[in-house]
């Protein structure tokens, strides 16, 4: 009998695995395209338009591209770790999705399935340790290339992803002092039953957007693959479908940052102004599971829209927002939340 | 100093207020500009569906006449030849045939005509040149090719279809263009 909840199990979180990895390699494919058409439409263009209805399958024509593509590894680098460093940043990008809940339960086969592979009770520190492992393969492909380029390209990334994390990390400390819990799913609940955080942590939210710009390699902080002074940056020497792994992780992450920014601040699969308990919980899981896509798609064209308006930062600026102004803002917000916490407890007395 | 011209600017370098130095309005304001892109009119023409419309006086590919049963125009006098500025026309003779009345409606033909279109410049000299209405410059423009080769139109290319035999391949070809002015 034990064995056989236990199977069913694992079938249910393998097909949960499946179908989130399979949905998000689907999501960062379409956000490849929507890029280009977001991009298109913000210049007056009509961007591409030929491939399927509305270019559609444009996408997919991408990606047989990229396949048929010669596959060059430099004579001059380290094979192996070529190899590693696209490997690795699409792993890495991957594996944040498994502790994001994407909605509630659901009720399948007289059992309660949660939208969710792992309840992790240190879910946000899952992320933060899975994303900063992202820039190994982004370190690893730059320094394995043997190229200026790419080497200048990769240093630039992990000290922009290192800068940017202690903000991030500082912002994020402030909402946990609210939240009082690391778990995702909890976060998502509480806000559920009160207000999103968003209220609560407007700064917090504005320093965690802008690090998540940062950790994206995003414009206007895409300097580790600044085309005009350094090629391609880390994937100069890539080619094929290792570029695209490249291509693709990063799309990934910026899918994953959304997720991860609507589910803190916006309350994830929250439907503002309806309480889901009313409800048929089947069908309000997938109108959940809606919600939380709405506010995820707006943040990508949040990403979009900003590439396509400010210009990338010079180095200096960079690393001066970065040290120079999130991390004393940051800290200031922290002090500043947690002495409003403390008078709350105290009612209000000083 | 005195300025050179009325349109010098005056440099603001007035110290940037706090709002200004935090760069978040000016952001939010340029978001606002390229969101309010997205409501104006592409520039872009979805070519093969749609084309530009040519002004009524557009030069492009020349085209070969033919009168209205289908007899060739041109008699190979070599005038269009001797007004091309670029050269690009070449163009052999022969005397028709008895029997041939039908195709060429003088008794000298072009029996080689031959436009390089690489040399082209469509300044349509030849169309005015000529005495017998027999060459004009349509609406349509050279497609592209791989081959340079490609490029020196014979007579096969230029001519234009049979007005009998594919009477609307014939319209198509004429176009608005029909004759200006009919030498007889």
């Amino acid at each position: 009998m034990l064995l056989a909840i236990d199977l069913a199990f694992i079938i249910e979180k393998l097909a949960l695995i499946a179908v989130v990895v399979m949905a998000s390699l689907g999501i960062a494919m379409y956000t490849t395209f929507a890029e280009r058409k977001v991009a298109a439409i913000l210049q007056d263009r009509r961007g591409p338009n030929r491939a399927g209805p509305f270019g559609i399958l444009q996408p997919l024509a991408d990606g047989v591209k990229l396949f048929f593509k010669e596959e060059i590894i430099p004579n001059f680098s380290s094979k192996a770790l070529f190899i590693l460093g696209p490997s690795l940043a699409m792993l890495t990008a991957i594996m944040t999705g498994a502790v994001v809940p994407w909605g509630d339960k659901v009720h399948f086969f007289g059992r309660d399935i949660s939208l969710q592979i792992a309840d992790v009770n240190v879910g946000i520190l899952y992320v933060f340790a899975v994303v900063s492992l992202g820039v190994y393969g982004i370190m690893i492909g730059s320094w394995a290339s043997n190229n200026k380029f790419s080497l200048l390209g990769g240093l630039r990334a992990a000290s922009q992803i290192i800068s940017y994390e202690l903000p991030m990390g500082l912002s994020l400390i402030a909402l946990l002092f609210i939240t009082g819990d690391l778990s995702l799913r909890e976060m998502v609940v509480q806000q559920q039953n009160g207000l999103w955080n968003i209220v609560y942590q407007p700064l917090g939210f504005l320093i965690f957007l802008i690090c998540a710009f940062a950790e994206c390699n995003r414009t206007p902080f895409d300097l580790p693959e600044a085309e005009n002074e350094l090629i391609g940056g880390y994937h100069t020497e890539y080619s094929s479908m290792k570029l695209g792994f490249y291509l693709f992780a990063e799309y990934i992450n910026m899918f994953v940052s959304s997720v991860i920014m609507a589910t803190m601040f916006f309350g994830g699969y929250d439907i503002p102004f309806l309480n889901e308990a009313d409800y048929n919980t089947n069908w309000m899981a997938l109108f959940g599971v809606m919600a939380l896509m709405t506010k995820v798609i707006f943040f990508i064209f949040l990403f979009m829209w900003v590439r396509w308006t400010i210009p990338r930062f010079r180095y200096d600026q960079l690393m001066n927002l970065g040290w120079r102004i999130l991390i004393p803002l940051a800290l200031f917000n922290m002090l500043v939340t947690g002495a409003l916490i403390l008078l709350k407890q105290n009612n209000w007395h000083f | 100093m005195q300025a050179l011209t009325s349109r010098v600017k005056q440099v603001d370098r007035r110290k940037m207020s706090f709002w200004e130095r935090m760069y978040l309005v000016a952001i939010f304001k340029g978001m606002f500009i390229t969101f309010m892109h997205i409501f104006k009119k592409k520039a872009t023409i979805n070519y093969p569906e749609k084309t530009r419309p040519f002004s009524p006086v557009f030069r492009g590919l020349q085209i070969l006449n033919r009168d209205e049963e289908g007899r060739e125009n041109c008699t190979a006098c070599g005038l269009c030849a001797v007004a091309c500025p670029a050269e690009a026309i070449t163009m052999e003779a022969a005397e028709r045939l008895p029997g041939e009345e039908h195709l060429y409606r003088e008794e000298k033909y072009a029996a080689k005509y031959e436009i390089n279109m690489l040399r082209c410049i469509f300044c349509g000299l030849c169309e005015e040149s000529c005495p017998k209405d027999a060459i004009y410059l349509s609406e349509t423009f050279t497609p592209a090719d791989y081959q340079r080769k490609q490029f020196i139109y014979k007579k096969e290319e230029l001519l234009i279809p049979h007005p009998k035999e594919d009477p609307e391949a014939y319209k198509k070809a004429l176009g608005n263009r029909a004759k200006k002015e009919t030498v007889n």
